[in-house]
C-alpha cells in the first residue's frame, strides 16, 4: 500500500480519496444533477465519476475542451480550485466538491 | 403565407400566431433562457432553439410538431490536438475551440432531410445529418489557413452568422463571417472559398479595404428565385451581388442611412430588399429617433423609406441582423428589436402593426 490514508487504486497506481460533489441548485433547472459520493484523487477523477451515470450534465459544467466553464467555479474543501484546465487539484479524504456558478457571469 | 411569428429574444422563445387580421403572442417557450436563435425547419415541422446559459453554456433543444420539447446535441468542438499553435484574437488570446454561442441555424435543401447547418462563435461551422442528433465540426473550412485570419465584429470572437442554401443546387452553401467576409462551397462543405471582388472594408487601412477575407458582412441573404442574386447589410454599407458572391456592388445611397445589421430578399423579385437603417456605428440608433424601413424596387438603385405606422419620435429601437424577415409570399415582414417591440406588415412595408411591445430584447424573427 502507499504511504498516504486512502485508498489504492491498483489500476491507476494512484491514491484515491472519498468525496462527495454537490451542484448548484440552479443547475437543477436544466438537469437533474444530486449529490454523489466519489473516489476520486483529483478534481477531474471526481468530475468524471460524477459524471459517468449523469452524461448530460458534463457539459453544463465543463466545455468543449473538458475545461472549466469560464463562468463556473469549484470550492474542494472551502477552496477555490486552481487548475481550472486541468483540474488537478487533489482530493482528500472526506472531501467536500461545490460546483457552483461564478459571479462572473452574473 | 405565414400565419406564425417565432421572436427570439433575451429571456425566451415567443410564438405570435394571426388571428381574426391581428397578431398576438400566442405561446412562450423557455421563458428567462437566453434564446440566441431559431429554426423552423419546413421539410419536417421540427422546431429547433439554441440557448445560451451564460453560466452552463449553450444547449440546443428541439420539438418535433406537436411533441415535446427535447435536447439534443450541441455543436461541439473536437478535443483539439495536442501541441496544436493557438490561433489568437487580436488581443493575442487563443481562440477557444468551444461553443460560445450559436449564431446561425438553418435547414438542408428539400433533397437533404434531416440535414443542418450550424454556425457559431467562435467560427466553426457544424453539419447535422440526423436532425441535430449529432453534430460533426466542418474541418475543411476550421482548418483553413484563411480562417485563422477572421477577427471578432461585434463579439469579441468571429462568428458565423448567416448560412445560404442554394434552392438550385444543396451542395452549394453560402456563409457571412464577422468578421471573414462571404465564403462559398460548391461541394456541400467540402472545400470552400472566400473570393469575391468589390466589398469594401472602410475601416481598415486603404490597401486593405477591397480584401473579401476582411469584409464585415452583418448579414447575408439570397433570393429564393434568382439565387445569383445575394445583398449584403456590411458594417459600412449595402452590397448587392448578381452572380452569387463572385463580384459585389455597393449601394452608396439608402434613405437615412446605409448602416444597419439585417436585410431581407423578396423571395420571386431580386430587385426588391428591405433594410432597417440607423446612424452608423458610433451610435447605432435610428436616425432622428424615427424608426423606418428602407426598401427599394430596382435593385439598389434607389429607396423608399416606409414609416407608416413606426414610432417617429424618441424611438431608439436597434433591430439585429437575424431580426427581420420575410414570409414565403412576399407580402409579410416582420422585425423586432433590442427594445423589445415587434412589427408586422402585410402589404411589403406600406404600412406597419405593432403587434408586440415590452418584450425582452429581440434577437431573431421567423415566419413559419
Amino acid at each position: 500500500m502507499p504511504a498516504c490514508s486512502r485508498s489504492f487504486d491498483h489500476r491507476r497506481s494512484n491514491c484515491k480519496s472519498m468525496a462527495r460533489v454537490s451542484f448548484t441548485p440552479t443547475l437543477q433547472r436544466h438537469i437533474a444533477c444530486p449529490p454523489v459520493d466519489v473516489a476520486a484523487a483529483t478534481v477531474r477523477e471526481a468530475l468524471d465519476a460524477a459524471f459517468a451515470g449523469n452524461a448530460r450534465a458534463r457539459a453544463y459544467v465543463l466545455d468543449d475542451q473538458s475545461a472549466l466553464r469560464k463562468h463556473m467555479v469549484i470550492f474542494i474543501d472551502g477552496k477555490r480550485v486552481q487548475d481550472r484546465v486541468n483540474l488537478s487539484d487533489p482530493v482528500l479524504e472526506n472531501g467536500e466538491i461545490f460546483v457552483l456558478q461564478a459571479l462572473s457571469g452574473g | 403565407m405565414s400565419d406564425r411569428i417565432y421572436v427570439a429574444t433575451r429571456k425566451g422563445l415567443f410564438t405570435l400566431a394571426r388571428q381574426d387580421g391581428t397578431w398576438q403572442i400566442s405561446g412562450t417557450d423557455f421563458l428567462a433562457d437566453n434564446v440566441s436563435m431559431m429554426l423552423a425547419d419546413p421539410r419536417d415541422d421540427t422546431l429547433y432553439v439554441a440557448l445560451d446559459h451564460g453560466h452552463f453554456g449553450v444547449k440546443l433543444h428541439r420539438k418535433s410538431g406537436d411533441g415535446a420539447w427535447e435536447e439534443c446535441a450541441t455543436p461541439t468542438f473536437p478535443e483539439k490536438p495536442e501541441g496544436q499553435e493557438d490561433d489568437v484574437d487580436m488581443w493575442g488570446r487563443p481562440i477557444p475551440w468551444s461553443t460560445v454561442r450559436v449564431w446561425a441555424l438553418e435547414a438542408g435543401g428539400p433533397d437533404q432531410p434531416g440535414l443542418l447547418w450550424c454556425g457559431t462563435i467562435p467560427g466553426g461551422l457544424f453539419r447535422s445529418s440526423d436532425h441535430g442528433s449529432s453534430w460533426e465540426l466542418v474541418r475543411s473550412l476550421w482548418d483553413h489557413p484563411k480562417r485563422r485570419q477572421w477577427v471578432g465584429g461585434g463579439a469579441d470572437l468571429p462568428g458565423i452568422h448567416s448560412i445560404c442554401i442554394d434552392p438550385r443546387d444543396s451542395k452549394r452553401v453560402q456563409i457571412g463571417v464577422s468578421c471573414g467576409g462571404v465564403w462559398s462551397s460548391l461541394d456541400g462543405g467540402d472545400t470552400w472559398d472566400c473570393s469575391g471582388e468589390g466589398m469594401r472594408a472602410a475601416y481598415m487601412p486603404p490597401e486593405q479595404q477591397y480584401d473579401p477575407n476582411l469584409q464585415d458582412p452583418h448579414r447575408v441573404v439570397q433570393c429564393r428565385e434568382s439565387p445569383d442574386r445575394l445583398w449584403v447589410q456590411h458594417h459600412n454599407g449595402i452590397f448587392r451581388s448578381d452572380n452569387c458572391g463572385a463580384r459585389w456592388e455597393e449601394i452608396t445611397e439608402a434613405g437615412p442611412s446605409v448602416f444597419g445589421f439585417a436585410v431581407a430578399v423578396h423571395p420571386s423579385e431580386p430587385d426588391t430588399a428591405w433594410f432597417v437603417p440607423a446612424i452608423k456605428d458610433e451610435k447605432r440608433i435610428p436616425v432622428s429617433g424615427e424608426i423606418v424601413v428602407t426598401r427599394t424596387r430596382d435593385g439598389g438603385r434607389s429607396f423608399e423609406t416606409l414609416r407608416n405606422g413606426l414610432p417617429q419620435k424618441h424611438a431608439y429601437d436597434l433591430v439585429y441582423r437575424h431580426a427581420l424577415d420575410i414570409d414565403t409570399t412576399g407580402n409579410r415582414l416582420s422585425f423586432g428589436s433590442t427594445t423589445g417591440n415587434l412589427w408586422v406588415t402585410e402589404d411589403q412595408g406600406d404600412s406597419w402593426q405593432c403587434a408586440a411591445q415590452h418584450l425582452p430584447p429581440i434577437y431573431g424573427v421567423r415566419f413559419a
